[in-house]
């Protein structure tokens, strides 16, 4: 990886860049050199600052302190103007993009010719097609932005960097909503990139992406750059470990499972959006006690509505489902209260939006749901606000949510102890049926052990979980069985570690694999 | 109804249509940029009474007009500042906007004419006066054509045909300008403009004085146009019944022009039937004739056209994101 003059200046580097908002310090004094012509992965837990880092470079924000050199040059970056001028493209982890407006019309957005659009669209629809040549970028330009799937609206984004003659490519997490083939087409568009000369930062959380395209890796931690390595000379274990401070088990240890009765039968279930469009198109399957069973799937197919529709949120159109043998209420009048009062318990997707109220203090989410209960009565009326407390400090310490406050409002808690406060509700009514969606969507590694761990200790209590998650990785450590899902119905169904990646998928653009030796 | 009546109908409709025309056209910019504006009606209420009150006291109806620009420009200003600078709430900005305009002019028309809130009377040169097209006259013979040049297409005054105008000089701007790509950019998604290096509080600001530059045209029209003079509270919600024209339209120039001419036909028929006899059902009743466009409005705002999805990022200030 030293080929082509050691002695050239850096692409990128950061001298003592610091800088905080409010009393949080999100970066502080970091060193970063990034060489021309690699490829440089950044990991790090969630708030370890590598957004803000890249933020920073990108002039989306500016640093307290500290200096930025592009090519050996100190180059000020006051705003992404500045930046696009220093050759730096960005494609943001929330795309940056106007989603009525047509492909040809994003990319010249801000970089357009003259005051007249016909000009600028003409020399960039040439220019697309000169791209979708070299790179394998083919999108079809005149398709309306939000009508694309997203692997494609991420294509849209690193034209708009290539459209701008970027010669360094920042991607923040840029593989979270892809497919495995989606992925993989992305990281052909990159290794191609690089052999174009052009330098491209990766920020990602996935080690094995790391290990798989990247020339060197630097791991942040709490702020702070805790080091640079050749990734050759590394392995994921060590990076684990330096971006969480301790050890950390990447394997879950996880005994059989011993299924037992069938608790919830769910049977042709169907549903029809307001829109006319069919979410779910007659989707069954048995859930057993003491199995974990995971849906997999790209976001989108289906799985939310799957759990809404479980969980008592939205009515569904068709279909049955039985909670040991008694159907449930799947019309317009249902709700969550009979979900919980069934001992159904949820875990949902987007815990910010639906699982917790942020401006709450801790002790008043750690039993939204559940106020109703006779232990927090209190006289006339009232809820016994002790009682409440008294249950989420309890929570607090079995759950390790830190910091241990429940008087704390919910929003300052991080993503990892938010849904550890979702999940102790949830989980500490011990319920028969555990729905959880995505449990550790921007959740810290050390987190993830831990929750991992719960769920699991669930299903070894004989309860039945349905796990729904995007994370194949996830999927695979936990599932006992693997269903997927595509355009709302079940593309296939595996035993765990009788499957692979790959086979999984395929399932998941809905390619049912060479039939296996049945 | 015979010919003449129709084509006397529609030269009302299209007059009455023109304050609807411009105050809508202002709210297409300004929320197309993402900044709500419920306070069309008050801007326009300020360059009424501005236009007229500098009509009257200068004796040049522009003067007047660049007065009420001014005015309803300066109101801009306000919503710009307290809605894009310092990030407040667009709805209550808008309606502090209607109360300050309803107070000022009343006020400050009392002191300075002491008719009670009214300016005096308009002369002619006070005035924007109908303009007579060439040969209209000498044309009204020949046969449909005749008549609909005389009556229809000639006879109006300036702004009126400033407000036609108006609208495919909108469409060309917002669809085939770099100005107007960035301005529908901003009004969906300002993190997109921002990034891409464009500024989203200088191109928010420029939207919204543009709104304040047609407001205050609008205005100019219904005291210096339409009416001779100033009247308190003589916009009487035509500013909301722009708003609801715009909506109508969703936010789309040429929709815009059509809905506001519906507005404007209403009232048209409303102010020329002031009692209508329905067979078997009696008399309607003139006050139903006139509340028809209101009712209209409500209906319209109700959401039984259809759903009207406004422009994504409309209402909310522009905060980078943590």
């Amino acid at each position: 990886m030293a080929a082509g003059g050691g002695d050239a200046p850096p692409a990128i580097e950061l001298a003592g860049i610091s800088k905080s908002f409010g009393p949080v310090q999100a970066n502080r004094d970091i060193d970063l050199a990034v060489r021309r012509g690699t490829i440089h992965g950044i990991v790090g837990e969630n708030g370890a600052g590598k957004s803000t880092l890249m933020s920073i470079l990108y002039g989306f924000y500016q640093a307290d302190a500290g200096e930025i050199r592009i090519d050996g040059r100190p180059t000020p970056i006051p705003d992404s103007q500045a930046a696009i001028r220093a050759g730096i493209g960005m494609v943001h982890q929330h795309f940056m993009l106007v989603e009525p407006f047509t492909v040809l019309e994003n990319v010249i957005l801000g970089a357009e010719e003259g005051p007249l659009l016909r000009p600028s669209l003409a020399k960039a629809r040439a220019e697309l097609k000169r791209l979708e040549e070299e790179y394998e970028l083919d999108v079809d330009p005149d398709a309306v932005v939000g009508e694309l799937s997203v692997g494609l609206q991420q294509r849209v984004e690193i034209l708009k960097a290539l459209y701008r003659e970027c010669d360094i490519l920042i991607l923040d997490e840029p593989t979270g909503v892809l497919t495995p083939a989606e992925a993989d087409h992305l990281f052909r568009i990159l290794r191609s990139l690089k052999a174009q000369g052009k330098t491209i930062v990766l920020i990602t959380h996935k080690l094995r992406e790391i290990m798989a395209i990247t020339d060197a890796v630097s791991v942040m931690r709490r702020g702070e750059m805790v080091r640079t390595l050749a990734t050759a000379d590394t392995s994921p274990a060590e990076l684990a470990e330096l971006m969480v401070g301790r050890r950390v088990l990447l394997r879950v240890e996880k005994t059989p499972a011993t299924p037992g009765r069938v608790v919830l039968a769910v049977e042709n279930l169907s549903l029809t959006d307001d829109k006319g469009v069919a979410r779910l198109k007659g989707v069954s399957f048995a859930l057993r006690a003491g199995e974990i069973l995971g849906v997999a799937g790209v976001a989108g197919n289906g799985q939310s509505e799957l759990l809404d529709v479980l969980a008592g949120i939205r009515p569904a159109t068709g279909g049955t489902v039985r909670l040991d043998g008694q159907p449930l209420d799947l019309g317009h009048s249902t709700n969550g209260d009979e979900r919980r009062a069934a001992r159904v318990a949820h875990v949902p997707e987007d815990r910010r939006r639906r699982g917790l109220v942020m401006p709450f203090a801790e002790w008043e989410n750690a039993c939204l749901g559940y106020q109703g209960e006779e232990r927090f009565e209190g006289p006339a009326f009232t809820l016994d606000r002790t009682a409440m407390r008294d249950a989420a400090r309890a929570s607090i310490e079995r759950f390790d949510i830190r910091p241990p406050s429940c008087d704390l409002v919910t929003a300052s808690f991080s993503g990892g102890n938010q849904q550890k406060i979702v999940l102790a509700r949830e989980m500490e009514r011990d319920p028969e049926v555990l729905l959880v969606g995505q449990p550790t969507r921007g959740v810290d590694i050390g987190a993830i052990e831990f929750i991992h761990n719960e769920i699991l200790a669930l299903r070894d209590r004989g309860k039945a979980i349905l796990l729904v998650s995007v994370e194949l990785d996830e999927i695979q450590a936990l599932s006992d069985r693997i269903i997927v899902m595509f355009d709302g119905r079940i593309s296939g169904e595996r035993i765990a570690g009788e499957t692979d990646e790959r086979e999984l998928g395929l399932l998941m653009t809905g390619i049912e694999p060479g039939t296996r030796a049945a | 109804m015979d010919f003449a009546t129709v084509l006397q109908l529609a030269g009302s409709s299209l007059r009455l249509a023109t304050p609807l025309l411009l105050a809508c056209l202002a709210g297409l910019y300004s929320e197309r940029a993402g900044i709500f504006d419920i306070g069309l009606e008050g801007k326009m209420l300020a360059a009424a009474f501005a236009a007229a009150a500098f009509a009257a006291i200068t004796g040049s109806v522009w003067i007047g007009l660049l007065a009420g620009i001014a005015a309803s420009s300066a109101l801009s200003l306000i919503h710009g500042v307290a809605s894009i600078t310092l990030k407040g709430n667009q709805l209550i900005s808008g309606v502090a906007i209607n109360f300050l305009a309803a107070g000022l002019t009343a006020l400050v028309g009392q002191n300075w004419f002491g008719l009670g809130g009214q300016t005096p009377q308009l002369g002619p040169g006070q005035r924007f006066l109908a303009i007579e097209w060439p040969l209209a006259d000498a044309l009204l013979p020949v046969p449909v054509i005749g008549p609909i040049y005389r009556h229809l297409i000639s006879g109006h005054n300036i702004l009126v045909y400033l407000a036609l105008l108006a609208v495919p000089a909108t469409w060309w701007i917002l669809y085939r300008t770099r100005f107007g790509l960035r301005l529908r950019a901003v009004g969906e998604n300002p993190a997109a403009v921002d990034t891409a290096g464009i500024s989203v509080v200088r191109l928010r600001y420029a939207a919204v004085m543009i709104a304040g530059l047609l407001c205050g045209i609008a205005g100019a029209y219904l005291s210096t146009g339409m009416a001779a003079g100033f009247v308190r509270e003589m916009t009487a919600g035509k500013g909301f019944i722009a708003l609801a024209a715009l909506i109508f339209a969703k936010w789309r120039p040429w929709p815009a022009l059509g809905a506001c001419l519906l507005f404007g036909a209403l009232e048209a028929i409303g102010i020329r039937y002031q009692a209508i006899t329905i067979p078997g059902l009696g008399v309607v009743p003139v006050q139903f004739m006139q509340a028809l466009p209101y009712i209209l409005t409500v209906v319209i705002l109700a959401g039984f056209v259809g759903k009207a999805v406004p422009p994504r990022a409309g209402g909310r200030p522009y905060v980078k994101e943590r």
